[in-house]
């Protein structure tokens, strides 16, 4: 649900501050239409909830957070271990000091 | 309170080392490749350190000399196994309560022979989950959830051009 770059960004602008779809029409490079699209997908995948605020709908992270919480986490460790894989490349790679 | 269950997360990589460089690689090495941009201190992070032994601490220390604990070493097992607790709450504050504590489990097994396969398993996510922190965290604005979302968004990019 994350591997759409557009959605990614949604997430974590909401992550930031809880926010309508102009506001995040306005920060990313998006259309208001495209922003109301991926939203509709987070929000059925438990991402995201509304609520009513005057005559906008603001948009956060659900609260329950579960399936947020399992994103955002599995992020971290796939960046964690993509860096580990790296840096074990470059130091196994790098000449061992033998005569 | 509800007891929610979350399914564990899990992680892979294979790196061309012995079982016993890659576990020396990961443990003693693991301030030159743990990112940077995921601490919880408030100074910029110069270190990550995990003492190798059981009870050990897992900690990070920060350019002002500060240190901040993440969690502790639950198994010290070289060099196939390691389990950590993960005890950094919604707030992105060590929290002391191991009932809060999610564990992380790393698994090295050889995959040839100068190969090692390194598994990683997040469980227990369900006890952050129920730590009210965490709800908190998520619920309000500029929470520290939010301020290491802002690290990590800043991060991002350069992934998204490296795959």
């Amino acid at each position: 649900m994350l591997g759409d770059p557009s959605r990614r960004a949604i997430f974590e602008t909401l992550a930031r501050q809880p926010s309508s779809v102009g506001e995040l029409a306005e920060r990313l490079p998006i259309t208001r239409q495209a922003v109301s699209q991926h939203l509709h997908v987070l929000k059925d995948g438990g991402l995201v909830v509304a609520t009513a605020v005057g005559t906008k709908r603001i948009y956060r992270l659900n609260p329950e957070g579960v399936d947020a919480l399992r994103l955002y986490f599995q992020r971290v460790w796939d960046d964690t271990l993509t860096s580990f894989q790296k840096a074990a490349d470059q130091a196994a790679t790098t000449p061992k000091e033998t005569p | 309170m509800t007891t929610t269950t979350v399914a564990d997360l899990h992680g892979q990589a294979t790196v061309d080392m012995t079982v016993d460089e890659a576990f020396r690689f990961f443990t003693e090495s693991i301030g030159r490749w743990w990112p940077a941009e995921y601490h919880i201190g408030n100074s910029a992070m110069v270190d990550t350190i995990l003492e190798p032994q059981p009870g050990g601490r897992w900690y990070e220390r920060g350019a002002d000399g500060s240190e901040c604990d993440w969690g502790r070493v639950l198994a010290w097992e070289p060099p196939h196994r390691i389990v950590l607790t993960w005890q950094i709450n919604g707030s992105w504050h060590y929290d002391p309560d191991p009932a809060r504590a999610s564990e992380i489990e790393v698994r090295f097994t050889p995959d040839g022979p100068q190969q090692t396969l390194v598994e990683l398993q997040h469980r227990h996510l369900d006890r952050l989950i129920d730590g009210q922190t965490m709800h908190d965290a998520i619920d309000q604005a500029g929470g520290g959830w939010s301020s290491v979302l802002q690290m990590f968004a800043a991060a991002a990019p350069q992934r998204q051009q490296q795959s």
